[in-house]
């Protein structure tokens, strides 16, 4: 996407793009807006006065129009998707044209990194499975959850149902009717559960966690399962610069990191989860609880100073030498924490921190009395919207764009640094 | 009298049992003791007086002609103090036994804590004697099942994720032939109030998720609902002692809430899902309170009557009764928003029945007593007896009942014990009364 | 005689004194280490506001539901209590002992008051009994660590009521009860006379769970 970002426009200074979001041409209702990563276009879903629906781009409507539209958004290359219906039949509408197949069903549409290719899940005949661009799985399953997407959009991959189970069948249960689906083809091993499949940086590997009995967790990486078991596991992640596999797992009540199968970090956290590697993959951070009740951000299994009842959306610079999250206290008090220190306010919500490429800026989106504002560095921008998308840093990471809605205008904002204040 | 002659057959417990034997019973149990539980389960052991003084207490005593061996100290003295007393080594038809006292024989309500001069939580010993049954594999079956498409689909009716989506969409369709603007907000990122609901909700009473769309439409709420699993709120994990399913649920549940960025979780007319929300499944995960704040119908509605959010054109005929759930009463203190809510929708009196608000009796459904199903279906409904007894007492023709484990409880409550009386969800009166919106 | 008179009026009661205040300090400490250890999960949830709430309305007779729902137990329960615990501390037999060994005394119970609580204290234990006996639910959940602590709660008041009266042998049966208070003294901390010891936190967790969490009342 910071390719792509290159060839926005840059220039600094404040554009109109829309004068009024309202859609030009009459309907019953207007959804909300969507609006493409380069603040170029804001799109929302309109439902026209003879009880179709279509897709409002900048004021104009698509030629077409639909049974009902749902879930709309811009794929990383800036192409409008949304899961359309036609005669009862859904397929997924891209910039206005619909896939060729349709479904009995389809849901979840998931991007490759560049947002070149398209998938979705889809169900035929009571039939589970993925569409890639329009094109089916050529095996489907009697059910299919927890779909993946490689980022290069070269594999999908889904935890799939391999046989029919009849009502209340606990002795199938235990035998195991799941497994992953890598591209339509299920794995051979079966397993009480399996959850949150992902791929390597090449999407050529695939790790999933899964449930071996009721109480036995492990991690399976291309159907073999860890030499590992553990009370409990979440998601693995493939470690970008050497290809294995790391886990949070819970060894005798506490939370720990493991990597294929042999513990890096130990168990001495109440909770670990959401771990992530830095591009060279030499930095691992995730969150954690240190106690009961008291969570931070640990990385490389150090966890910072500082704990919040609530932590979220942990993000780390390309490079890994910096770390950012949100914390919070009943959903309310939002705060964004870099590298373990808080910044200075307060909000009633936050999104998740962007970093610069370089690393040396990070810029957040808050919500503080129902107005927007964006931050950066801690600084708040001179001037707050109705309604705000979350920050875009150039490729250079001089500039900042913000994208924002207010008193019923579209405005693409490109500020320079020097127009966040500390007003905090 | 005592659990050998009142032995109910199930084939998740008789199939758990069989693989089982004394060596296998005595490690597990030992490994629960040693390693998840301490000082609470010891002094609790330790220091009930064997008094007495909570016999009165239980609803299954009270129902069962005072049969002794239904007393909470009974029942933890035939399941925990009898694993304690004999170092965990018990016969696999002991535990046969300790299994059917756990998961239907306690609803978990914690009367009884009103009763005990020294503190004992029997709910805690039983749901440890349930994290022992789950240990060994020895679970009745349909809760079991509930669990097993908690694992496999994150909501305890194996709703399909493109089932859920659609549900809602049909609803949305159904309900704009009354109200013809009104949407379903699907992962509406920012909306104030993410409604979530239970699974039988749009795989049985797909009713309910029309009237809440409906209510809150009315109300003007800024609302979502999440087209993704993390929907179901319900966990009955919790109540087979599935721990780290537990856990996933509500990480999921919660994960799902704070992804759509909303400001607080509005749930159905639940008492379980409630108690797993605010005091037990968040623990596991972690969070000393919830991450996100979760605000039952109860008092959801409370608010929205008193702020005229919503205004009535009629009233529902009383007088009525009611049923305070456990878990959303004595649990959560909604005691008072409930009676709140009831006189303004209600025109006639409150008829109480003798044990009311935290003193309340259960349902005898709740606790997951009722999602081990069929087997277990009479016992349940004779050990409501006591409960019927009051209803009939308050001489109404109207229960309301703002909990979906009340609701199927007292339905064949009322069947059983021919009380005659209509059982109504908050929701159901909401619905009926209220002033639509000029289309 | 005398010897043993002596022997269990002065170093016997320091070894049970010594066993009721090591023994608690060692009892309250591990019980806390293992709190910690284990039920972190619980402790944090522990409120003081809560706890004295909780304690409070507990005192109070007929408050709590499990008092109006059990009032002959509920009577015997505070009667018994009130009695056991005022009336060895009370007793102008005791004080003098205590103002002989350390010249500290305190106001004392009138000796007839003390022997008519006496009576109470037994009656209860009797009544205590009688309902182990008797009525079917506590039948079915008394062990034998039951009878035990009746025994060793209703031996120095049985002893030290025969003793005050005369009756039988005036020296054993002295003997006999001070030998039972010291047993009582020292088996507080290692019988289900710990209740002593643990139910003011037993008490204070569960009224910390229903005021913070449940934000309902536990009596």
């Amino acid at each position: 996407m910071q390719d792509a970002a290159s060839s926005w426009d840059w220039q600094p200074g404040e554009r109109v793009i829309l004068d009024s979001v309202t859609c030009g041409k009459t309907h019953q209702w207007q959804e909300e807006p969507y609006v493409a990563s380069d603040g170029e276009r804001l799109a929302a879903i309109v439902r026209l006065e003879d009880e179709t629906f279509s897709m409002c781009v900048n004021g104009k409507t698509w030629e077409s129009s639909f049974e009902k539209l749902w879930k709309p958004c811009f794929s990383p290359d800036g192409r409008l998707v949304v899961i359309a219906q036609q005669d009862g039949e859904w397929s997924l509408a891209v910039d206005g044209a619909t896939w060729e197949e349709f479904y009995a069903y389809l849901w979840h549409p998931c991007f490759s990194a560049d947002g070149s290719v398209i998938a979705a899940a889809i169900q035929n005949d009571g039939q589970y499975g993925m569409s890639v661009d329009g094109t089916t799985w050529s095996n489907l399953f009697d059910n299919a959850n927890e779909y993946a997407i490689s980022d290069n959009g070269q594999s999908t991959a889904a935890v799939v149902q391999t046989e029919a189970m009849a009502a209340a069948d606990l002795a199938a249960f235990r035998r195991g009717v799941y497994t992953v689906a890598v591209n339509g083809e299920a794995w051979k091993n079966t397993f009480m559960n399996a959850w949150t499949p992902t791929f390597d940086a090449h999407g050529r590997k695939v790790a999933t966690q899964v449930r071996l009995n009721l109480y036995e967790y492990s991690i399976a990486v291309d159907d073999a399962v860890w030499g590992q078991t553990y009370n409990c596991v979440w998601e693995p992640r493939f470690n970008p610069g050497t290809g294995e596999v790391v886990a949070p797992v819970r060894i005798a009540g506490a939370w720990g990191m493991a990597q294929d199968g042999k513990t890096i970090w130990d168990p001495v956290f109440f909770q670990c989860w959401h771990q992530q590697f830095s591009t060279d993959g030499k930095v691992l951070a995730a969150i954690v609880a240190p106690t009961f009740g008291e969570f931070t951000v640990a990385v490389n299994a150090k966890p910072w100073s500082t704990t919040f009842p609530v932590v979220t959306e942990l993000t780390l610079s390309t490079d890994g030498k910096r770390a950012a999250a949100l914390a919070c206290n009943n959903n309310v008090d939002w705060q964004v924490v870099v590298d373990g220190t808080p910044w200075r306010g307060k909000y009633d919500m936050a999104w998740k921190p962007v970093f610069s490429a370089d690393g040396t800026h990070v810029a957040a989106k808050v919500e503080k009395a129902g107005r927007h504002a964006v931050l950066m560095d801690g600084k708040a921008y001179k001037r707050d919207f109705e309604h705000a998308w979350d920050p875009v840093f150039s490729p250079d990471g001089s500039k900042v764009l913000i994208r924002a809605v207010d008193k019923g205008t579209f405005v693409r904002i490109v500020a320079t640094l020097s127009d966040f204040s500390s007003r905090g | 009298m005592g659990i050998q002659e009142r032995l109910i057959e199930d084939v998740g417990l008789r199939e758990g049992v069989s693989r089982l034997n004394e060596d296998s019973i005595q490690k597990t149990v030992n490994a629960v003791f040693q390693g998840e539980t301490g000082a609470r389960l010891k002094a609790y052991a330790e220091i009930c007086l064997r008094c007495g003084m909570c016999t009165e207490a239980c609803h299954f005593y009270l129902s069962h002609d005072k049969d002794p061996t239904y007393a909470p100290a009974a029942k933890v003295k035939q399941t925990i103090g009898t694993l304690l007393a004999n170092g965990g080594r018990v016969s696999p038809d002991q535990i046969y036994s300790m299994a059917q006292i756990a998961y239907s024989e306690c609803n978990l309500c914690r009367r009884c804590v009103h009763y005990c001069p020294v503190g004992i939580d029997t709910a805690y010993m039983m749901i440890t004697m349930r994290r022992i049954c789950h240990k060994l594999g020895v679970t009745p079956q349909y809760i079991q099942d509930t669990a097993h498409s908690h694992s496999a689909t994150f909501n305890q009716m194996w709703v399909k994720d493109d089932e859920w989506t659609d549900t809602l969409q049909w609803q949305e369709e159904e309900a704009r032939d009354e109200f013809p603007d009104l949407r379903i907000p699907l992962d509406k990122e920012g909306a104030d109030v993410y409604y979530s609901v239970i699974a039988p909700e749009p795989k049985f009473r797909t009713q309910l998720i029309y009237q809440a769309a409906a209510i809150l439409h009315t109300a003007k709420i800024d609302w979502t609902m999440p087209a993704e699993p993390g929907w179901d709120n319900s966990d009955m994990c919790m109540f087979t002692g599935d721990f780290e399913m537990m856990g996933r649920l509500k990480r999921k549940h919660f994960e799902s809430a704070q992804k759509l960025k909303v400001k607080r979780i509005v749930m159905g007319e639940c008492g379980h899902a409630f108690r797993s929300v605010y005091d037990v499944g968040n623990r596991w995960a972690g969070w000393k309170h919830y991450p996100v704040p979760v605000v039952h119908s109860v008092e959801f509605f409370w608010e929205l009557l008193t702020q005229g959010k919503i205004k009535l054109v009629s009233k529902y005929p009383g007088p009525v009764t009611l049923q305070d759930p456990c878990n959303i009463v004595r649990g959560r203190g909604l005691g008072d928003k409930l009676r709140d809510v009831i006189r303004i929708l209600v025109d006639g009196d409150i008829v109480e029945t003798t044990s009311n608000r935290e003193h309340n009796l259960c349902c005898s459904a709740g606790g997951g007593v009722i999602n081990c199903g069929p087997p277990f279906k009479n016992a349940r409904v004779e050990a409501c007896k006591a409960k019927a007894d009051q209803l009939r007492a308050t001489g109404v023709k109207t229960i309301i009942a703002p909990c979906h484990n009340c609701h199927g409880g007292l339905d064949d409550t009322v069947h059983k014990y021919e009380l005659g009386m209509d059982i109504k969800f908050l929701g159901d009166i909401i619905y009926q009364c209220m002033e639509r919106p000029e289309a | 005689m005398y010897d043993i008179y002596n022997f269990v009026t002065g170093p016997l009661v320091w070894v049970s004194f010594a066993i009721l205040i090591f023994g608690s300090i060692y009892r309250l400490g591990s019980m806390y280490a293992l709190a910690k250890k284990k039920d972190a999960v619980s402790l944090a949830y522990m409120d003081w506001k809560f706890s004295f709430r909780s304690i409070f309305n507990w005192l109070i007779p007929f408050k709590a539901l499990g008092w109006k729902k059990n009032p002959v137990l509920t009577v015997v329960t505070y009667v018994f209590h009130i009695c056991l615990l005022a009336t060895p501390i009370l007793l102008s037999a005791h004080i003098i002992m205590i103002e002989e060994s350390w010249g500290v005394s305190w106001w004392n119970l009138p000796d007839a008051t003390a022997d008519i609580m006496t009576i109470l204290v037994i009656a209860c234990c009797a009544f205590f009994a009688g309902r182990r006996l008797l009525q079917k639910d506590v039948r079915f959940l008394t062990t034998g660590q039951d009878w035990l602590i009746l025994a060793i709660a209703a031996l120095p008041f049985i002893t030290g009521f025969l003793a005050y009266h005369q009756l039988f042998n005036y020296q054993v049966m002295v003997i006999a009860h001070v030998l039972a208070g010291n047993i009582m003294i020292a088996a507080i901390p290692f019988t289900r006379i710990s209740h002593m010891l643990f139910a003011v936190f037993t008490r204070a967790y569960i009224g910390s769970e229903f005021g913070g969490i449940r934000r309902a009342k536990d009596w």
